[in-house]
């Protein structure tokens, strides 16, 4: 199939964003976390008082509490995290045009397609590199409307009060371990807000680059969505491959305001040497409509569980998340959503393909508090089985304290059968393709939500994954 | 017919390849080019399984006989390549690929029957797609919906239907296309295969079916009554008739007590 023998052509057979890039940083600290870390990387960002205070407080919160002993294999995280840097300064200072950037560092983003993807489709971008944004933009149209998409630093920096009000209150420090971790070491991500009324017709994106060896990304993005406003933002996230695990354990917190509608896509594409754990939580007020749309692809083990807090009548919160797991990868993921308002509505669609030795778990959970009367919740989460040896596991939790509240569930769990491969075959199609198409048929309800670009990209890792799956 | 047959089926015997179930014993068939083939008979008399070992089925093995293809050895092939040399299953019951569209399916079906090398032009393909939906009255919007995901049985054996008309085999084996199907559906169905039968002369066709009256529609030149894996009758279509009338017991008799014999 000439379609096939393309992508062997371009020899992607492999993870293509193992590459690194041999770019010097200006200064990182000692390996480990302490208080001194926490001390330099507020004192290098030059942060008001409060900050340093809230850094040090959640470090405290962070010793004393347990790993958590849910969830992934989490055994051999306390040595790795005594080896790696916590933080690590790419640049002297964030840049507004590439050509500023320096030349080892574009280069990498270059080879990400991001400065072509920000020509044809973005409204802004945001380039995170080991630590630190190294690039920030935004097109002309929107900052005169008063859109602010920055660097959170530069948010704290620019915006204190705006900034003080919400940061922290959606995902309070104390919330779980690694958000105590983030709120004490948090460098980078990005700060975000859309003012009333103004509706973004294309999306804003973030892409997050781990270079180095032995690193810790911790970044901490803030968005705030004003009455109204309409707005779409893209994470996208790899790193080079090493022998070493690396560590990211990032903290998002959006408010969705009155009427206001959001999007938060992810296409996480770490590499297998990866722990990936992250707090998404999003507060969505009164006729507010939030979606999570999360793709895990690539890390060792990711544990993310993007949120809604419905909390204001009318609001609506949408979770669509699809995890691939290869071997020696565990994606435990799904979606939270909380109703504490009436008729207050949810939906939560969760795919999973486990490959090889891959497993993917499903967690969430359904809320619906007392007094959330009419709360609407459909959950539905189908799992995909490659192989004899993949696993997937499903853990639902529903609590509901309202009376007049319908919650739906629905799970699934298929192997790609052989009468489905006979069928596409007998077709004429080889077998690997066929797989592919079947694998590509199972998460279209996602993909299809997607910018063309990604949908692209998400099918192209897809069919690469599936290569060799056959016999 | 005096040309050398598209199909020739000796002395074939398969058993599941999971647990070696016997199925086929010993099946003889030729079919020449432009015949219309009818297999008949009783519920687990091996006439599927005939239908899926031709076509490549992974899930039976054939232990014994040959099969060939304008003059090759079939067995030889997988299954997609039995599809490209011009051999067609029309399921019995089609499977469905849920999240991808027919014509997405279609397409990639039709490069893959492609000469190496050469590739599919999206407009031509979507001309042809647009042709033979309308020769076969189907309205162009079906195509857009996933393969099977949800149809009426009706619906599922015109799709089959379809991707016949769209991969235009040189034999088209037919597994109880009537089943599941109410009267108007198979009409329809049957003029389908019809018009196709009627575009290509040198296509052959055989089908598979328990009942006589798919027979009414699509007229069969031979008749085949096959019994405990083995072909016990062949005649034209009055054996057809017969069967109607007297049904399969007769021969199931025989076939029993020929295996008392053995």
């Amino acid at each position: 199939m000439p379609q096939n023998e393309t992508i062997k052509d371009l020899g992607l057979d492999e993870y293509k964003y193992d590459f690194v890039t041999d770019a010097e940083p200006v200064y990182r600290t000692q390996k480990g976390l302490s208080e001194e870390v926490v001390r330099q990387i507020s004192a290098h960002k030059e942060e008001p008082e409060w900050m340093l205070d809230l850094r040090l407080k959640a470090l405290e919160i962070y010793e004393s509490k347990p790993m958590p002993k849910w969830g992934g294999d989490l055994a051999g995280l306390e040595e790795v995290l005594d080896e790696i840097y916590f933080y690590v300064r790419p640049q002297d200072r964030m840049q507004h045009s590439w050509d500023d950037v320096p030349e080892e560092i574009k280069d990498t983003f270059e080879k990400l397609g991001i400065p072509e993807a920000e020509r044809k489709i973005l409204a802004g971008v945001g380039a995170q590199y080991e630590s630190e944004m190294v690039y920030h933009s935004l097109r002309e149209e929107w900052e005169k409307q008063g859109v602010i998409f920055d660097s959170i630093e530069d948010g704290l920096k620019n915006h204190p009060e705006l900034f003080r009000e919400h940061f922290g209150t959606i995902i309070p420090t104390q919330d779980n371990k690694f958000s105590a971790m983030n709120s004490a070491v948090w460098s980078g991500g990005s700060f975000v807000y859309i003012p009333k009324g103004v509706s973004l017709d294309t999306p804003l994106q973030a892409y997050f680059r781990v270079n180095q060896e032995r690193m810790g990304q911790f970044e901490r993005t803030l968005i705030i969505v004003d009455e109204g406003a309409q707005a779409h933002y893209i994470e996208g996230c790899t790193a080079p491959v090493y022998s070493t695990e690396s560590f990211h354990s990032g903290v998002i917190e959006i408010i969705v305001k009155k009427n206001a509608r959001f999007r938060y896509t992810t296409i996480q594409n770490w590499s297998n040497n990866m722990y990936n754990l992250v707090t998404q939580r999003a507060i969505v007020e009164e006729g507010g409509h939030m979606e999570w749309l999360d793709g895990n692809l690539g890390s060792k083990l990711t544990m993310k569980y993007p949120s809604c807090y419905l909390m204001g009548e009318g609001a609506h919160g949408e979770i669509l998340s699809i995890a691939y797991s290869g071997d020696g990868q565990h994606q435990d993921t799904g979606g939270k959503v909380v109703h504490a308002a009436p008729h207050t509505t949810s939906s939560i669609v969760s795919k999973s393909i486990s490959k090889g030795h891959g497993r993917s778990t499903y967690r969430g959970l359904c809320k619906v508090h007392k007094g959330a009367h009419h709360a609407r919740s459909n959950v539905e989460c189908d799992a995909l089985l490659i192989n004899d040896t993949s696993r997937t596991d499903t853990y639902p939790y529903i609590e509901i304290e309202e009376n007049d509240a319908s919650v739906g569930h629905e799970a699934s769990v298929s192997k790609i059968g052989e009468e489905q491969l006979f069928y596409l075959t007998s077709r004429g199609i080889a077998e690997d393709e066929a797989m592919a198409m079947i694998v590509r048929g199972f998460i279209e309800p996602i993909a299809k939500e997607l910018p063309l670009e990604y949908a692209v990209e998400l099918n192209r890792l897809i069919e690469l994954e599936m290569e060799g799956s056959v016999g | 017919m005096s040309d050398a047959p598209i199909l020739r089926v000796e002395g074939l015997e398969a058993r599941v390849a999971e647990d070696h179930l016997g199925i086929l014993n010993g099946v003889d068939l030729d079919i020449g080019p432009g015949e219309i083939h009818a297999i008949m008979g009783p519920n687990g008399s091996g006439k599927s399984t005939l239908a899926k070992v031709v076509a490549g089925h992974p899930g039976y093995e054939v232990t014994t006989g040959t099969v060939q293809f304008l003059g090759d050895d079939l067995l030889e092939l997988e299954a997609d390549e039995r599809s490209q040399a011009g051999v067609f299953l029309a399921f019995q019951y089609p499977v469905e690929i849920p999240g991808v569209s027919i014509a997405n399916f279609l397409r990639t079906a039709v490069q893959a029957h492609m000469p190496e090398g050469e590739e599919l032009d999206i407009f031509d393909y979507s001309d042809m797609l647009t042709e033979r939906m309308k020769m076969l009255d189907m309205d162009v919007a079906f195509a857009e919906r996933h393969v099977n995901d949800g149809f009426s049985g009706g619906e599922k054996k015109r799709n089959e239907i379809l991707q016949m008309a769209m991969l235009k085999p040189k034999l088209a084996v037919m597994d109880e296309t009537d089943s599941g199907l109410d009267i108007d559906a198979l009409k329809v169905v049957a003029a389908g295969v019809n018009k196709l039968v009627e575009e290509d002369p040198e296509m052959s066709v055989l089908l598979i079916t328990h009942y006589q009256r798919l027979l009414d529609y699509i007229k069969p030149d031979f008749v085949h009554v096959m019994v405990d894996g083995r072909i016990v009758q062949s005649g034209g279509p009055e054996v057809a008739l017969e069967l109607e009338a007297s049904g399969y017991s007769s021969y199931e008799e025989a076939s029993a007590a020929a295996n008392d014999a053995r």
